[in-house]
């Protein structure tokens, strides 16, 4: 299936553009007519997804993060968001609930809010090449019940 | 993106306003932080009425504030939540740390701002 609308971004992993990137991603699903809560949706999943980029993936340092967003005649959003990063050893234990490599003030919940949020997620990555995660949500709009 | 403090003999107030996310959740634990510090209430309140965005740094923010009141025996509540911040909270079991209320409709604000 061919989406009908495409849109891509590269921006600096500063902690200070997590706020643009998820507003940007919104902005543009805007047009599929989605309610508050489905907007609210992607903006939580796009956040924890950027702030993995910033936090983990160029930690200590600031690289390129990547989001590319696709959108579909029956509503679905597909959002990439890719990094050049340090990738992640054991995908499985990092979406593991709880599960975090900095303690303290992180929760450990990032891809369990994007599992809660989305209706898939995929991630794909390699140690010392970077990470792509895959997010799609099915928009069902204003219009519906739910 | 703003931080109020109201200190008052059994209680300290911190009320949030604006998006919780991994950027905004330092400057935020920043001043909670050294409001805590400077009190001796022994229950700290979290006002999240006016939090307009939560990812799940929101989560880290409230675990973290808990584990520092714990230390000394105080307690931690988080009020005003709208519904969708109120299930994430819930999700992330932080209702066994600390004490969770939503945001009631119609009610006065009972932080008096």
């Amino acid at each position: 299936m061919k989406p009908i609308n495409e849109m891509k971004l590269k921006f600096e992993s500063r902690s200070v553009n997590e706020a643009f990137g998820r507003s940007a991603v919104a902005a543009f699903a805007a047009q599929l007519d989605p309610n508050i809560e489905e907007i609210s949706d992607i903006k939580t999943a796009v956040s924890e997804a950027v702030t993995n980029c910033i936090v983990h993936a160029y930690k200590d340092t600031v690289g390129t993060i990547y989001i590319w967003t696709s959108l579909y005649a029956d509503g679905l959003v597909r959002i990439r968001i890719r990094d050049y990063g340090c990738g992640i050893e054991n995908i499985s234990q990092a979406m593991e609930p709880l599960f975090t490599t900095l303690g303290g003030e992180r929760a450990g919940l990032g891809f369990a809010v994007m599992e809660g949020f989305c209706d898939k997620v995929r991630v794909r990555s390699k140690v010392g090449k970077g990470t792509v995660v895959t997010l799609e949500k099915r928009i069902k709009g204003r219009d519906s019940d739910d | 993106m703003a931080v109020r403090i109201v200190h008052s003999p059994m209680r300290l107030t911190v009320s949030v306003s604006g998006e919780i996310d991994h950027h905004n959740a330092a400057v935020i634990r920043y001043e909670t932080d050294e409001a805590i510090q400077s009190s001796l209430a022994p229950c700290v309140r979290i006002d999240f009425g006016d939090v307009t965005f939560m990812d799940s740094s929101g989560i880290g923010f409230v675990m973290g504030r808990y584990r520092i009141v714990d230390s000394y025996g105080g307690c931690v509540e988080v009020v005003n939540l709208k519904e969708r911040i109120f299930s994430m909270m819930k999700l992330a079991g932080l209702d066994k740390y600390v004490t969770l209320r939503k945001k009631e409709k119609g009610k006065k604000n009972e932080t008096n701002k």
